[in-house]
C-alpha cells in the first residue's frame, strides 16, 4: 500500500546553503493494510522527517513514495493533495499544539466537513461524528463543545484520531502520539491503534521509545542517522537484535523488571552472534540492507 | 427584572469559573479594566474621535470661510478665536481632526494591509518566496521615507488627502512586515497549521483563520503604531506645505499659523489647538499601545 | 536522617482561587538515599521539587515544616533560603543549559555562579576538573559555549556544577527526560556514582518514567493529586505495590518485548481530579475499582511494612 523506495532528504544549511545535512538516507520500507510499522529512533534519526514526507508536509530530495501504486511524493496542486489526504492522515506529538487554542476542540471536525463533506446534512454529519467518537472510546458529552485547555492530553489525541477516522483513510501516520501523555492514558491510545489495525488500517507509528514501539507493531524499523539499521518482524527484532546499534539501544532502555546490570550480565553470558553488516564505499550515500533471516534485515553501520 | 446586570438571577448562568470557555477573553478583560494606561489612552483617543466626528455637524459654515472678526482671542462665540482673516479656529480644529483621523486610518490601514500580507506570506511560505519578499522589505526599509514622500507628493498635481495617505501607506509598511513575518514564522510550525493542511485547507485560509487570530493582539498593536506614525508623517508633510490643497488638517493649521506669524503676534489660540491635538492624539495612541501590551502580555501583568 | 518533610502544603495562587498542588505531604529521606518521585503530570511532584529550593511568585507556603540535617529550612522566606541554596540543596533541572546565556563560555558561567554564592572559584577548580573527568567529559568543555555541547554533555556539566560544593540534597527534576536512551543511561549512572562517592548525601529524582526510577533509585515515592500515594523500596513498588493507584499505574506500562498479542494492558479510566477544588476524602476514589464508603475519609499515610508506606484504607494495617 505505502512504499518508500530510496528516499533521501538533504537539507542545505550554513550561510549560503553550502553545507549539507543528511536527514534521511536511502530508506526503503513498506506498510501493508492492517499492519503497524514502528519507526524507532533517537533524536536526529530522521524518523519524524519520514513521517512528514509521507504526509506531504516536507518535500523529498530524491527517491519515491508510492501510495496504492501512484507516486505521491511529487503531487502538486491543491486538489491532488486534498484527494491524497482523504486517504492518508496524520496525528502529531503534541496534542495541545495540534489544536488552535482560541477555538473549540471540535473545530477540527468541522474543518473536515467543510473541506470534504460540504453536502452532508447536519443530522448525518452528527451521526458520523458520534460514530467516530465512539470508535475512539470517548464520551461525546465530555468532549464536544469544549475548549482544548478543558480536555486532557489523552482525550485530545483520541479526538484527533477520531478526526482522521471521519475520512475513509487507509493509512495513519502517528508521529510520537503518546510521548506527551501520562502513563495511565498512553496504553489506551496504544490499544486504540491496535483496534484500528484490526479494521484494516495501515499505521506508521513513529516513536523514540522502544518499550512502546513494540507493543502494537507488527514490524519494527530501527533508524540511525537517517538510515535503517535494522528492520524486521517486531518479535524478531526485539528477541534477536542483529545490529550492534539495536543491541546497544536495547541494553540502555530502562526496563520494568530487569535492571541495567542484569541486562548487561545476560549479554555478557550469551554474547550474540555477529552478523556481517553491509558496507558502502566512502562518498556513496546509499544504505543497502542485507536479509539475515526471513524478512529480517540489517543495514550499514555508521559512526 | 432578573436580566438587570448584577441581579442575583442574571449572574448565575455563565459565572461558574470552570464552565467559562472564554477564560482567556475574560482574563484579558479583567486586566484591561484595571490598566490605567489603556483606559486613559483609549479615553483620549475616543474623545478626539468623537469631536472629529460630531463636531462638524454643529457648525453651519465651512472651516475656511471668513465668518467673523479678525484675530479675535477665544470668546463665547468663537471658542478658539479666529485667524488673521477671520476664520473660525474651532471649525478648523474639528474638521482638521476629522481629516487627521482619516489620514491615519487610510495611511495606517494601507501600510497595515501591505505589511501584514507581505509578512504573512513570507513567514508562512518560507524558502524563495520569503527571500524575495524579505529583499523587497529591506529595500523599502532603507529608502529615506520622508524624502521620497516629499519628492513624490511635490510632483503630483492632485494633492488630495487620499493620495497623501496612499503614499504614506506605501512607504511605512516594512517594519510591520518584518514584525509579522517573524511571528508568522514561529506560528507556522505549530502542529495545528499542519493539521489544517491535512484537512484540505487552502493557504490563504490557513493564514487568515489559523495564524492571524493567534496574533490578533500583535496585529492590533501594529495597526495602532502605524496609525500614529501616519498621523505624524501627514502632519509633517502638511507643515512643510505639501498637504492637501484646499483642505484643512491640523498640520495645515500649524503651517498657516506659522506662515502668518501667529507666534510673533502672540496669537497662541491659532497654533496651540492643532499642536496640542496632534501631540495628544499620537501620544495617547502610544500610551494606549503600552497599555495593550501590558494587558496582552502575561509577563508584564502585575498580579 | 537527611531530610524530613512534615505535612507540607504549598498552593498556587490563580485568579480563580488556590490550586492545592501540595496538600499535606510528609516523608523522610535517609542519608545516602536516592528517592525516585514519580506520578502523572499535575500530581505535585515538580511542585515538591521546587518547594525545596525556591518558591516562585505564585507559590505560597501554607503549612508544614522541612528539616535538613536537623536544621529548619525556611522555604517561605526567599532571603533566608539563600545560605541553603547550592551549598546545602542543589538542583538539576530539565533544560538547564538552554536557559543560560549562550554567549558565555561554560567555565566563566561556573565561576560567576560560584562567586555569586560566595565561593572562590580557584578553591574548587581542581575538584571541578576531576569531577568532569569522572563523568567522562574533557575539562576542555570549560572553554566551550553551551551550544557546542550535546544534550547529554550539558546535563553532565550541570550535574557537576550543581554538586561542586557537596550539597546534602540534590533535586533532579526530569533531569534525563529530554535525553536519548543511551545518553539517559550514562547520565543516570553518573548520578548514582556521585551519591556513591559522597558528592551528594541524598537525592530526589523527579520523573514520570517509573522504569527509569527502578534502575537507579533506592526508594520510590508515588504521588497522586497533591498527596503521597505510596512510598517503598524500588523493587517493592515495581513487584509488590499495595496502593491501587500504583498497581494500576504499573499495570499500564508496556514492557520491552510485550505485544498486544501477549496481553492487552489497560489504562486507568477517568482523569485526575482538578486541584482548584480538590475532592474530599481519598483523591483516587473516583477512579479506584475497590473504593467503598470509608474512602470518603482521607486515608492516612501509614507504614504497612517496614519502610513501606501507603495511604489507602484497603492496604490493611
Amino acid at each position: 500500500m505505502l512504499e518508500l523506495s530510496h528516499v533521501h532528504k538533504v537539507y542545505r544549511v550554513g550561510a549560503f546553503g553550502g553545507a549539507k545535512l543528511r536527514a534521511v538516507r536511502d530508506v526503503n520500507l513498506t506498510v501493508k493494510p492492517g499492519e503497524v510499522v514502528s519507526l524507532i529512533g533517537e533524536s536526529g534519526s530522521g524518523k519524524s522527517t519520514i513521517g512528514k514526507m509521507v504526509l506531504g508536509l516536507t518535500r523529498i530530495s530524491s527517491g519515491s513514495i508510492r501510495f496504492e501504486g501512484a507516486d505521491v511524493s511529487r503531487i502538486r496542486g491543491f486538489s491532488a493533495k486534498k484527494e491524497y489526504y482523504r486517504r492518508v492522515q496524520g496525528v502529531f506529538q503534541d496534542p495541545f499544539s495540534s489544536f488552535n487554542p482560541i477555538f473549540k476542540a471540535d473545530r477540527v471536525f468541522s474543518m473536515i466537513r467543510s473541506s470534504y463533506f460540504p453536502e452532508m446534512s447536519d443530522a448525518d454529519w452528527r451521526d458520523k461524528v458520534l460514530a467516530a467518537i465512539g470508535t475512539v472510546r470517548l464520551d461525546p458529552e465530555n468532549v464536544l463543545n469544549k475548549y482544548p485547555h478543558q480536555l486532557s492530553g489523552g482525550q485530545l489525541q483520541r479526538l484527533l484520531i477520531a478526526r482522521a477516522l471521519l475520512l475513509d483513510i487507509k493509512l495513519l501516520v502517528a508521529d510520537e502520539i503518546i510521548s506527551m501523555l501520562d502513563a495511565s492514558t498512553r496504553i489506551d491510545v496504544l490499544n486504540l491503534l491496535g483496534d484500528l489495525k484490526e479494521r484494516g488500517l495501515g499505521i506508521l507509528f513513529v516513536t523514540h521509545d522502544l518499550s512502546l514501539g513494540n507493543y502494537v507493531s507488527d514490524r519494527s524499523v530501527i533508524l540511525r542517522k537517517g538510515a535503517i539499521a535494522e528492520m524486521g518482524p517486531t518479535r524478531r527484532v526485539f528477541e534477536n537484535p542483529l545490529h550492534p546499534y539495536s543491541r546497544h539501544l536495547l541494553s540502555c532502555v530502562p526496563q520494568l523488571h530487569r535492571t541495567w546490570a542484569e541486562v548487561d550480565a545476560e549479554l555478557a553470558a550469551n554474547p550474540p552472534e555477529d552478523v556481517e553488516l553491509p558496507t558502502v564505499a566512502d562518498g556513496d550515500d546509499s544504505a543497502p540492507l542485507v536479509e539475515v533471516e526471513k524478512g529480517h534485515f540489517v543495514g550499514i553501520d555508521q559512526n | 427584572m432578573s436580566n438587570i446586570p448584577g441581579a442575583p438571577g442574571a449572574t448565575d448562568t455563565g459565572g461558574a469559573p470552570d464552565a467559562s470557555g472564554e477564560r482567556k477573553v475574560s482574563e484579558t478583560l479583567h486586566f484591561a479594566r484595571r490598566n490605567p494606561k489603556l483606559l486613559i489612552g483609549s479615553g483620549i483617543v475616543l474623545t478626539l474621535l468623537a469631536i472629529g466626528l460630531v463636531g462638524p455637524l454643529f457648525i453651519d459654515h465651512g472651516p475656511n470661510v471668513y465668518v467673523g472678526p479678525q484675530s479675535q482671542p477665544p470668546s463665547s462665540e468663537y471658542w478658539m478665536g479666529t485667524t488673521t482673516f477671520g476664520q473660525d479656529i474651532w471649525a478648523q480644529f474639528v474638521y482638521g481632526l476629522r481629516s487627521t483621523f482619516l489620514t491615519g486610518l487610510l495611511g495606517g490601514g494601507i501600510a497595515f494591509i501591505v505589511g501584514t500580507t507581505v509578512g504573512f506570506v513570507a513567514g508562512y511560505k518560507g524558502g524563495v518566496v520569503d527571500e524575495i519578499l524579505n529583499m523587497l522589505t529591506n529595500v523599502v526599509l532603507v529608502l529615506p521615507g520622508m524624502v521620497v514622500l516629499i519628492v513624490a507628493v511635490a510632483y503630483l498635481d492632485v494633492r488630495g488627502l487620499v493620495v497623501q495617505a496612499l503614499f504614506i501607506g506605501l512607504t511605512s509598511w516594512p517594519w510591520a512586515a518584518r514584525a509579522v513575518r517573524s511571528q508568522a514564522l514561529t506560528l507556522a510550525t505549530r502542529d495545528y497549521v499542519d493539521l489544517a493542511r491535512l484537512s484540505g485547507r487552502r493557504t490563504w485560509r490557513i493564514i487568515t483563520s489559523e495564524i492571524a487570530p493567534n496574533m490578533s493582539s500583535y496585529l492590533v498593536m501594529s495597526f495602532i503604531l502605524l496609525f500614529g506614525g501616519a498621523v505624524l508623517i501627514a502632519a509633517g508633510l502638511d507643515f512643510i506645505g505639501l498637504g492637501p490643497a484646499g483642505g484643512v488638517s491640523l498640520g495645515l493649521m500649524l503651517e498657516n499659523a506659522g506662515g502668518w506669524s501667529a507666534l510673533q503676534l502672540g496669537m497662541w489660540w491659532w497654533f496651540v489647538p492643532p499642536g496640542a491635538g496632534i501631540t495628544l492624539l499620537v501620544g495617547s495612541m502610544y500610551i494606549l499601545n503600552v497599555g495593550l501590551d501590558e494587558v496582552f502580555n502575561p509577563k508584564l501583568r502585575e498580579l | 536522617m537527611t531530610l524530613r518533610v512534615n505535612d507540607l502544603k504549598v498552593y498556587y495562587q490563580t485568579l480563580r482561587g488556590d490550586v492545592h498542588a501540595l496538600d499535606g505531604v510528609s516523608f523522610d529521606l535517609a542519608d545516602g538515599e536516592i528517592m525516585g518521585l514519580a506520578g502523572e503530570s499535575g500530581c505535585g511532584k515538580t511542585t515538591l521539587g521546587k518547594s525545596l529550593i525556591r518558591l516562585d511568585g505564585r507559590m505560597r507556603h501554607v503549612d508544614g515544616t522541612i528539616e535538613l540535617d536537623g536544621k529548619d529550612v525556611p522555604i517561605a522566606d526567599d532571603r533566608a533560603m539563600n545560605p541553603f541554596r547550592y551549598h546545602e540543596i542543589s538542583l538539576v533541572p530539565q533544560y538547564a543549559m538552554s536557559a543560560l546565556n549562550p554567549t558565555r563560555k561554560i567555565g566563566r558561567m561556573i565561576d560567576e555562579l560560584l562567586r555569586a554564592r560566595g565561593v572562590r572559584p580557584a578553591s574548587v577548580a581542581e575538584e571541578l576538573r576531576r569531577r568532569l573527568e569522572l563523568v567522562g567529559l574533557d575539562p576542555d568543555v570549560l572553554n566551550r559555549f553551551p551550544i557546542e555541547l550535546s544534550g547529554g554533555m550539558k546535563q553532565r556539566v550541570v550535574m557537576v556544577m550543581a554538586t561542586l560544593l557537596n550539597p546534602s540534597l540534590l533535586i533532579a527534576d526530569e533531569a534525563t527526560s529530554a535525553l536519548d536512551v543511551s545518553t539517559q543511561r550514562s547520565v543516570a549512572e553518573s548520578m548514582v556514582e556521585f551519591r556513591d562517592r559522597g558528592y551528594v548525601k541524598s537525592m530526589i529524582f523527579v520523573t514520570h518514567d517509573i522504569s527509569l526510577v527502578y534502575q537507579m533509585a533506592d526508594t520510590v515515592m508515588v504521588m497522586y493529586a497533591g498527596r503521597i500515594a505510596e512510598k517503598a523500596p524500588a523493587s517493592t513498588i515495581i513487584n509488590a505495590p499495595r496502593h491501587p493507584y500504583t498497581k494500576m499505574l504499573i499495570g499500564a506500562l508496556p514492557e520491552v518485548g510485550t505485544t498486544t498479542e501477549d496481553a492487552r494492558l489497560e489504562g486507568i479510566p477517568g482523569t485526575p481530579p482538578g486541584l482548584l477544588n480538590p475532592p474530599t476524602g481519598c483523591r483516587f476514589k473516583d477512579r479506584c475499582p475497590i473504593a467503598s464508603e470509608e474512602c470518603s475519609e482521607v486515608p492516612p499515610l501509614v507504614e504497612i511494612d517496614p519502610g513501606h508506606w501507603a495511604a489507602c484504607w484497603k492496604t490493611g494495617r
